[in-house]
């Protein structure tokens, strides 16, 4: 129950765009904030606040080189997300198992 | 691969009035969903989901429509009433298949959730790596405007 980390990289990786950004990254390995805004129908200044929420949930880094920051994505937090996103699916996916067999039950009750 | 919704269904061998009330009622609710339920069923209605060991959450009921569709808003972290950048809205849809109940379940909202504008509230709690180095920088540097 304690959803409120994850919910920040969850929050960080559901939006389209950040996603899109993301694809982008890990098929590039590295990208500044204007090779991506070349690639991406998103403006340098929208770029640039997709990255700092991505980085805020931990998802990438920045490294300096020259006068380019560039980016990659950190692998190992993007699995966690996609982990706990199988996760939450998996306890709904309970749920309703239990919501079945409570109402079979009950249904056969009063059938009987 | 990381969408902004879940969705999962499954068929149920009782009709829809029968699945509705274990969708609902707090007696039931509190089997299959946390240890415990409060639910004041109507549109708008307050809801509070308690799982023993992890506290209560709350939930505010959006639509009430027996036997056919039932959903609300709830919220982390606990004991915080659902708002906009806190919550992810659940919503069930109950079809009557046959003889039975198609019940389905979708939670959506993900991407709408806030992440924390302040720099030092990035990463996570249980991040204590990215911490230390945070931590690492931050010395780094004081130790850097100290010796000017």
């Amino acid at each position: 129950m304690e959803r409120s980390g994850t919910d920040v990289l969850w929050a960080a990786v559901a939006d389209p765009t950040r996603r899109r950004l993301l694809d982008v990254l890990l098929a590039r390995g590295e990208a500044s904030a204007t090779t991506l805004a070349a690639e991406l129908p998103v403006t340098r200044q929208g770029i640039a606040k997709h990255l700092a929420v991505l980085d805020r949930a931990g998802l990438v880094e920045a490294r300096r080189q020259g006068r380019e920051v560039l980016y990659s994505v950190r692998p190992v937090e993007l699995d966690a997300a996609t982990r706990w996103m199988a996760q939450v699916a998996a306890e709904w996916d309970a749920r309703l198992r239990t919501i079945k067999r409570l109402a079979e039950a009950r249904h056969n009750r009063k059938d009987g | 691969m990381i969408a902004d919704r879940i969705e999962q269904e499954i068929l149920i061998a009782a009709p829809p009035e029968v699945v509705w009330e274990l969708v609902t009622d707090p007696e039931h609710v509190g089997a299959w969903f946390g240890d415990a339920a409060e639910i004041d069923l109507r549109p708008g209605g307050d809801a509070a989901l308690t799982w023993e060991g992890h506290g209560t959450f709350l939930a505010r009921l959006e639509r009430v429509e027996p036997p056919r569709f039932f959903s609300f808003r709830w919220a982390r972290p606990k004991d915080t009433p659902p708002a906009e950048g806190n919550s992810t809205l659940v919503e069930f849809s109950l079809s009557a298949e046959g003889d039975g109940t198609r019940l389905r379940v979708v939670e959506s909202g993900f991407a709408a959730l806030a992440v924390p504008e302040d720099e030092k509230a990035q990463r996570f709690a249980d991040n204590t790596e990215g911490w230390n180095i945070e931590l690492g920088h931050l010395r780094d540097y004081a130790a850097q405007a100290g010796s000017r």
